[in-house]
């Protein structure tokens, strides 16, 4: 276990870095794209396609194992946060049926020192998309979108999260 | 600690890594009077022996070459039928060299996709439900370990029959295929994985696990 953890943080760079990249990425996009609305979906399928790779790497360093409800799924979401992020977003507003939760938080190093044009872009779309496609790789089919959302001037960014199936065909044999 | 093989099989069953690190090759060569005294036979695109073991040359290892040279299915080089040639005594002495055959690609994919039904069919077929499937399985002469990851991708190590700690060898091929293979953006999910990093790193780790074994890791 020691080696695990020394090895979680291994790798660290400048949350900077990243800001900056994923704004000129963000900004890039927007100038070649007339629309924010496409923006908006390019954006998600770039998340999509980081998520189905990035799972692999979470389930390597964490050894997580199957979630069975939503809950730890809530929880590991929360530590994919930490871990590539290093953001501790709060896990809130369960529906009843605990099929439903948000992530709320106030700081992103996504959207540091970002001031939005009020053109309905959803800056940080890539969030979402990343969610749905690594859940997508460990047989769940989740829907994510933004409920609230700092840059528009609400108090907090709040991202929902629904479970939808599980994707029972697509489950490896020996782990159904 | 002897690894003989690394095999990747994707989530639909595909072959998409293999690499064979340590296989010895066996080679025999010998000069022969007439008559031969081993029995061979055309299995398969090749001349096979199958009787009258001797000096290395053992049953199933395949004729390579004839007087230098090589054969090709039931032909050497020069287009003559082998068992033409060894039938004849004029061609004796004769010297012939036999060994083992290696797996082709070919045969690899469908050895892999053979496993592939085997590992469904063992969770399948145990008494307790929510079995996982095959994690090892062991041979006189090798022990395949086999580590499923949960989004069901199988890394498959081929070892000696001592083999330890095989599965945090299997862990580590894990992440080295999560840092090296998936974050290339030029890699394909469910593609077969040509990374020279990836490559580089996995030698590094097997000859790691051959001189100090997996203690350390």
């Amino acid at each position: 276990m020691s080696r695990q953890t020394s090895r979680l943080d291994a790798k660290k760079v400048n949350s900077e870095l990243l800001t900056l990249t994923y704004g000129a990425l963000v900004s890039q996009m927007l100038k070649d794209n007339e629309n924010p609305e496409d923006v908006n979906k390019q954006l998600e399928r770039i998340g999509y396609n980081m998520g189905v790779r990035l799972i692999e790497d979470f389930l390597a360093r964490t050894g997580s194992n199957r979630c069975l409800e939503m809950r730890e799924t809530a929880d590991k979401i929360q530590q994919a946060f930490r871990l590539y992020l290093n953001m501790q977003p709060s896990v809130s507003n369960w529906s009843n049926a605990g099929d439903e939760f948000s992530l709320v938080w106030e700081q992103c190093s996504l959207s540091e020192w970002v001031e939005m044009p009020n053109n309905g872009l959803k800056y940080c779309a890539l969030i979402p998309g990343a969610i749905r496609g690594a859940l997508q790789m460990v047989q769940l089919d989740v829907q994510c979108w933004f409920v609230q959302d700092q840059l528009k001037g609400d108090p907090v960014t709040e991202l929902r999260v629904k479970y939808i199936k599980r994707l029972e065909d697509a489950v490896p044999a020996g782990e159904d | 600690m002897v690894i003989y093989g690394v095999y990747i099989v994707s989530k639909s069953g595909g072959l998409i890594f293999n690499y064979d690190h340590n296989i010895p090759r066996v080679e025999t060569e010998k000069t022969f009077g007439f008559p031969l005294d081993i029995k061979l036979e055309y299995e398969n695109k090749k001349v096979v022996v199958v009787f009258g073991q001797r000096d290395g040359i053992n049953i199933g290892h395949v004729l390579l070459s004839v007087n230098g040279s090589p054969v090709n299915g039931r032909t050497t080089d020069d287009g003559k039928d082998v068992f033409d040639l060894i039938s004849a005594k004029e061609n004796y002495p004769i010297s012939l060299k036999f060994g083992r055959q290696r797996a082709t690609t070919n045969e690899k994919i469908v050895l892999a996709s053979m496993f592939y039904p085997l590992f469904a069919l063992a969770s399948q077929l145990s008494p307790v439900p929510k079995s996982s499937g095959i994690e090892t399985l062991n041979a006189d002469t090798f022990k395949l370990s086999c580590f499923q990851t949960l989004t069901g991708v199988k890394f498959i190590i081929v070892t000696d029959v001592n083999m330890q700690g095989s599965d945090v060898v299997l862990k580590r091929i894990y992440e080295l295929y999560s840092d090296y293979a998936l974050k290339n953006p030029f890699y394909s999910l469910e593609m077969p994985i040509r990374c020279e990093l990836f490559d580089t790193s996995l030698h590094t780790l097997l000859e790691l696990v051959e001189k100090s074994g997996t203690a350390n890791l």
